[in-house]
């Protein structure tokens, strides 16, 4: 027998007795330290919030420049049009804020299965629907709470840039406030989307692509379409009809802002119940 | 305590592991052993839920693992060290792993290895039931013997320790039990000496300045002689006294005799290499035919 030093003391450790059973509160725990202990969390958010700002401001201060050059005429004619189209455009950012927030949605899930942490995860909280629910919900307030504040930042970023050819909507304005509230929804949905997708293609690279495909792409496609099918086809395509919340869609083809958005959470709603059902079905 | 009941596994045409029906009792090293790819990570696989059986059931303190209360005090398992996110510190790694089964807080972790990362986590609920999978592998000397001692100490402390291994000396030095699969079924489940005591011939060690006259006797009654050189000879089919007898009654001097204890590496090999069945402490007698074994891959 070999003597040296054993590392463990010959009695067991003292933990406190076990109360009831380990279920969803600590794996909303364990989830949020697992988001807040990697640093991609904190990139991805920075360039999350930096973009969408970022490209709203532009978008504003284009128009700004485009309007201040017009002649006093024109500018008459335009101010108008202008002002019911400002809040949008501080809000274009958006259309790249939902791919950053897309590749987030992804690697929440996908990043277990990349480092083989999904084995351990699964071997301490082996009730797969806690684990995954507790994943999707912190993963989605997370989203939620950040796509809401950039989309407000957005806004009132891009409405002090129009304010200085005064072509700016204020937030108590008809629609305003949903649109911007909805802006952050926007976001969220389109990460939890992503989110779904992860759990059922268990691949980063998979579930980003197959997310910008059915987020970004199908609505570039759907502008190819001709006519008669485009009028039936693009209020259901994602981007479209997740975008009537903020985007001012013009067109009676179009769904009216908050159906349009229960559209959008329909898909989020399959994506997740793909994943859920495949993740509790699946060997890890 | 572990108990599976016709535990199998298929995954597409490969059957990972057939039939398996064993216990894992309390207080002892249970080792694990079979060559590469004979089903022991699938086995352990199955027993924590990270796979579904294709059939059979398994049972962890009575219940499938992922019934129980808090899993993590209940068996901890180190199956891959490297099943960490690489960007997370140790501290949080751990804590995200206690968090889910409500443990306290404990601070100031400072581990180095990720082997010891990985263990750290598995014995971080306190429990009963402790699964380690090829944790040797790839350790330097220092390394493995630290593990040795703590799963000799964990046992003492009336732990259940389940350890797969496909080195046989590792276990011949560490296990009290013994499980031996091979291409997923299980072929032993015995304790050690009994497993070497049924797998290998019984053999002698003899040394004689007579080595001609010894292997004339030996060979007439009916044992088989091997010479090592320099008079050191090994006979198999006949024991230590035997042998004894036959030299005194044929006046052969004997230098040294002494029976030659087979090493489990030995048993072992014999055991995978031979067609030779085997069935010591396996409850229920089944055939092990070549044949149907070799339709895994």
């Amino acid at each position: 027998m070999v003597t040296t030093a054993v590392p463990v003391s010959g009695t067991r450790a003292a933990l406190p007795a076990a109360r009831g059973r380990a279920g969803f509160g600590g794996a909303l725990r364990s989830e949020l330290t697992k988001i807040r202990s990697v640093r991609s969390t904190y990139w991805s958010l920075i360039a999350l919030v930096v973009i969408t700002i970022g490209i709203g401001a532009l978008f504003a201060f284009g128009q700004a420049q485009n309007f201040s050059q017009m002649p006093p005429g024109g500018q008459a004619f335009e101010r108008a049009r202008d002002i019911s189209r400002a809040t949008e455009q501080s809000l274009f950012g958006l259309i790249l804020g939902q791919m950053v927030i897309a590749v987030l949605g992804a690697l929440a899930i996908t990043s277990e299965y990349s480092t083989g942490m999904i084995r351990t995860s699964l071997s301490v909280m082996p009730r797969r629907g806690v684990s995954l629910a507790a994943k999707a919900v912190v993963f989605g307030a997370i989203a939620l709470v950040v796509g809401l504040v950039t989309s407000f930042a957005s806004y009132f970023v891009g409405q002090a840039i129009l304010s200085t050819q005064h072509i700016n909507s204020t937030i108590g304005q008809p629609g305003v406030l949903r649109a911007v509230i909805g802006g952050g929804l926007f976001l969220a949905v389109c990460g939890l989307l992503s989110f779904g997708l992860g759990a059922v293609l268990r691949h980063t690279a998979g579930a980003i692509t197959a997310s910008i495909g059915l987020l970004f792409v199908l609505s570039i496609l759907s502008g190819f379409l001709p006519h008669n099918w485009a009028v039936h086809i693009d209020k259901w395509i994602p981007f479209n009809a997740g975008g009537a919340i903020w985007e001012n869609q013009s067109g009676t083809s179009m769904f009216s802002p908050w159906i349009g958005f229960a559209v959008f959470c329909g898909y989020a709603a399959i994506a997740l119940a793909a994943g859920l059902i495949l993740f509790r079905r699946r060997d890890a | 305590m572990i108990e599976a009941r016709g535990l199998t596994k298929r995954y597409g045409d490969t059957l990972a592991v057939d039939d398996l029906s064993f216990s894992v009792e309390p207080g002892k090293i249970t080792g694990f052993l079979g060559p590469n790819g004979a089903g022991k990570t699938t086995s352990m696989r199955l027993i924590l839920g990270l796979d579904h059986p294709t059939s059979g059931t398994v049972a962890v303190n009575g219940k499938p693992f992922a019934q129980l209360a808090h899993p993590m005090r209940e068996v901890g398992a180190l199956l891959d060290a490297k099943a960490v996110h690489g960007g997370r510190s140790a501290h949080n790694h751990l804590l995200c792993l206690a968090e889910t089964n409500n443990l306290p807080r404990s601070k100031g972790f400072s581990l180095g290895m990720g082997q010891r990362l990985g263990i750290a986590a598995a014995l971080l609920g306190d429990p009963g039931i402790l699964m380690f999978d090829e944790p040797v592998n790839g350790l330097d000397p220092e390394g493995i013997l630290w593990i040795r001692n703590l799963m000799k100490a964990l046992a003492a402390e009336g732990r259940t320790i389940f350890v797969s291994s496909h080195l046989m000396s590792e276990m011949e030095n560490t296990a009290d039990h013994l499980l031996v699969i091979g291409r997923g079924r299980l072929i032993a489940d015995c304790t050690v000496p009994e497993f070497i005591a049924a797998n290998s011939r019984q053999s002698v060690r003899v040394r004689t300045p007579q080595p001609a006259e010894l292997s004339k006797v030996v060979a007439a009654a009916g044992g088989t002689v091997h010479e090592d050189g320099d008079g050191l000879m090994v006979v198999q089919g006949l024991g230590v006294s035997q042998v004894g007898d036959l030299a005194f009654e044929n006046s052969v001097r004997l230098h040294e005799l002494a029976p030659a204890q087979a090493s489990l590496e030995q048993a072992f090999m014999e055991l995978t290499a031979s067609s030779v069945q085997f069935h010591a402490g396996v409850p229920s007698e089944r055939d092990l035919e070549p044949a149907s074994a070799g339709k895994v891959a």
